[in-house]
């Protein structure tokens, strides 16, 4: 073995520039293979980061049927959840920790001598807790607050900065939402963007009653935020939800939902089916790069036979049997795509990064990406090497020793 | 004492489409242990037809060929390849050494596919041995196109004897070779016969079938003649004899 090791490789060492370039096929491949997967995994990954901070176990119920393509409206913009639905949801869903109905507004806020035009979400005081917003400093307004429609708030990362500068605590300060005074009562850690680019930061949380009655007028809510015990009553909870909110807003069997119920997992599954296409399409290039690569590599063989028929004559002479041949050409041929491989995958180190600081583009190299382009240039060798070297073996021995 | 190869009433016969070309029309030949033969004939004689059954590369169409007691024809592929490689040992016109591989890598081919399979360390000490035999030890490193043609022959001559043949097959061993080389690889021949190796060399040359002891013509494929070598010659005095000559050429 060690003997048909060292022939291959001085077969493939005789000439190193054509060597090369019959990987070339095989490291663009796996290189693409590599850059392409750690694209697929680096943007979910980033997904992932951004479903995960919306909250644990989270279920989120909108207003409307969105699925039959947002005909009836979509996200909410036909209200159907009202304050009758989110007491019995409080009262009667088993496995739930935590219930916010949610109203959105944008409006204009100013302090001081700055203002700005910001989302405002009425949520209740369950809210922060489910959706997992931290506190910096300050802490979230009471249930008596939400009962009373107390003028007070939390507000945002970029929000604070923007009305009171950069780092500068905005507990206890007054700001003015459409001219009536709210205190801030709370400064939220930072989340980032969300899974669409927004930034979730620029946001202000304040009682629902409060945005309800003093600034949006709404009686109606866009969608209920829950967080359930645990993953696995999300289902049953799901059901609950459904049967319920039937029962309150009288829809007969007949008839479809006026509400959506989304968990956290459908809507990482939505965020990612787009890098999905993009995993699968790159993932098309390089299969077709590799194929060519494989083609190449046969090529190379073939002539590598014809080249070497009077080395293959004499060893025939001198007691291989085919097979010995078969496996020696065989093994120049998954030599020559398996160091294609790894030249690829270094190419793949090398070139991921590249593509993550100049392009923005998030990437990841998964261990397992690695192992299988490593097994797909190997299978590849074999493969495409195979024919070449079952020629080789075939050859009569007289005709070999005797070819010019 | 049974012969080393024993061929009885041996035809081979090629089909070129609708044409038969009988190579070789029934021969029966018997070689002892410790003989050196030379096979000569003009080429078509059917000289090469024998020497390739001979070497287990090729089967008899008809007759039988006993190699060491064994039936050749009745052999599969793999068969032949394990023959060739325990009993048989070649010697090409054109030495057949692999390129870019050193004189010892080279000797030890053979021994890569004995099986079961040989310990490295024993490889290079057979291989060794072997080079030793042709006076070539202190070249093992040197790779084929460091070496003379005669020095070539002489690694191609030790990767022959390296598994211990009975039978060292040569085929115009002398082809490529100047005069003064080729009577040194007879020499190489006469010797190793000496030591007891049974040596059969196909040559088209008169003067280096003399070197052989027993000298087997062919024609049309049938053995026309069949006697010992009656003037044999012996290399160490055919080379003073040469080199006489060379002096006296340089002197005029």
């Amino acid at each position: 073995m060690l003997a048909i090791l060292k022939t291959a490789l001085r077969a493939i060492r005789r000439n190193i520039l054509r060597s090369f370039l019959t990987m070339l096929g095989i490291i663009v491949g796996i290189a693409a293979v590599i850059v392409g997967v750690s694209m697929g995994t680096g943007a979910k990954a980033e997904v992932d980061k951004q479903i995960a901070s919306m909250g644990n176990n989270l279920l989120i119920v909108f207003s409307g049927n969105m699925s039959r393509g947002g005909v009836r409206g979509g996200f909410g913009m036909q209200p159907s959840l009202t304050e009758r639905d989110y007491e019995a949801l409080r009262r009667e869903v088993s496995g739930v920790v935590g219930v916010s109905p949610e109203v959105r507004t944008t409006v204009h806020v100013a302090a001081g001598n700055q203002n700005s035009s910001v989302g405002v979400w009425g949520v209740s005081a369950d809210f922060a807790e489910i959706r997992s917003w931290r506190f910096q400093s300050g802490e979230n307004f009471t249930e008596v607050d939400v009962r009373t429609a107390n003028k007070v708030c939390v507000i945002g990362k970029t929000t604070a900065a923007t009305l009171f500068g950069e780092g500068a605590d905005p507990v206890g300060q007054i700001i003015r939402i459409k001219n009536a005074p709210f205190t801030v009562v709370g400064w939220l850690a930072a989340k980032g963007a969300n899974a669409f680019g927004q930034d979730q930061d620029d946001v202000i949380l304040m009682p629902y009653t409060s945005a309800m009655k003093r600034l949006s007028g709404d009686t109606k809510f866009r969608a209920f935020s829950l967080a359930t015990e645990s993953a696995e009553v999300m289902g049953d909870v799901t059901n609950q939800i459904a049967t319920l909110l039937r029962q309150l807003h009288q829809i007969t069997p007949d008839k479809e939902d006026d509400f959506s119920i989304r968990s956290q997992q459908e809507m990482s599954d939505f965020a990612n089916a787009n890098n999905r296409i993009m995993t699968i399409l790159i993932g098309a290039f390089a299969g077709i790069s590799l194929v060519v690569g494989g083609i190449g590599i046969m090529n190379i063989m073939l002539v590598s036979v014809t080249e070497r028929t009077r080395e293959i004559g004499t060893r025939l002479a001198v007691g291989a049997r085919a097979r010995d041949v078969l496996r020696q050409f065989l093994t120049e041929a998954v030599l020559l795509s398996v160091v294609g491989g790894a030249l690829g995958i270094a190419a793949g180190y090398w070139l991921a990064p590249l593509l993550t600081k100049f392009a923005g583009f998030p990437t990841l190299i998964s261990n397992a990406s690695v192992v299988l382009a490593f097994s797909v240039s190997a299978v590849i060798g074999i493969v495409f090497g195979f024919f070449p070297a079952l020629k080789a073996a075939n050859l009569d021995p007289i005709d070999a020793l005797r070819y010019e | 004492m049974p012969a080393i190869i024993q061929l009885e009433d041996y035809c081979r016969t090629y089909r070129n489409g609708s044409l038969e070309v009988h190579a070789v029309r029934g021969v029966s030949l018997a070689i002892h242990a410790g003989e050196f033969v030379a096979v000569m004939g003009a080429s078509g004689s059917g000289k090469s037809t024998m020497m390739n059954t001979i070497g287990c590369l090729d089967r008899p169409t008809s007759g039988r060929y006993l190699l060491d007691g064994v039936d050749v024809g009745a052999l599969n592929r793999d068969e032949l390849a394990d023959l060739r490689n325990r009993k048989l040992g070649f010697v090409f016109q054109g030495f057949n050494l692999l390129a870019r591989t050193s004189a010892l890598e080279n000797v030890e081919l053979p021994i890569l596919y004995c099986r079961p399979a040989v310990p490295v360390r024993e490889q290079v000490r057979r291989a060794l041995a072997a080079l030793e035999l042709v006076g070539l030890s202190d070249r093992a490193d040197h790779y084929p196109n460091q070496l003379s043609g005669g020095q070539q022959q002489r690694v191609a001559i030790a990767r022959a004897l390296v598994n211990e043949p009975r039978v060292l097959l040569a085929d115009e061993p002398t082809g490529n070779l100047d005069s003064r080389t080729s009577i040194e690889v007879m020499g190489v021949f006469q010797a190793l016969n000496d030591r007891g190796i049974t040596v059969v060399m196909v040559t088209h040359e008169l003067d280096i079938a003399s070197f052989a002891k027993r000298k087997v013509v062919m024609r049309d494929g049938l053995i026309r003649t069949d006697e010992p070598v009656s003037h044999r010659l012996h290399a160490p005095e055919a080379l003073a004899k040469l080199e006489a000559e060379q002096k006296s050429v340089h002197l005029d």
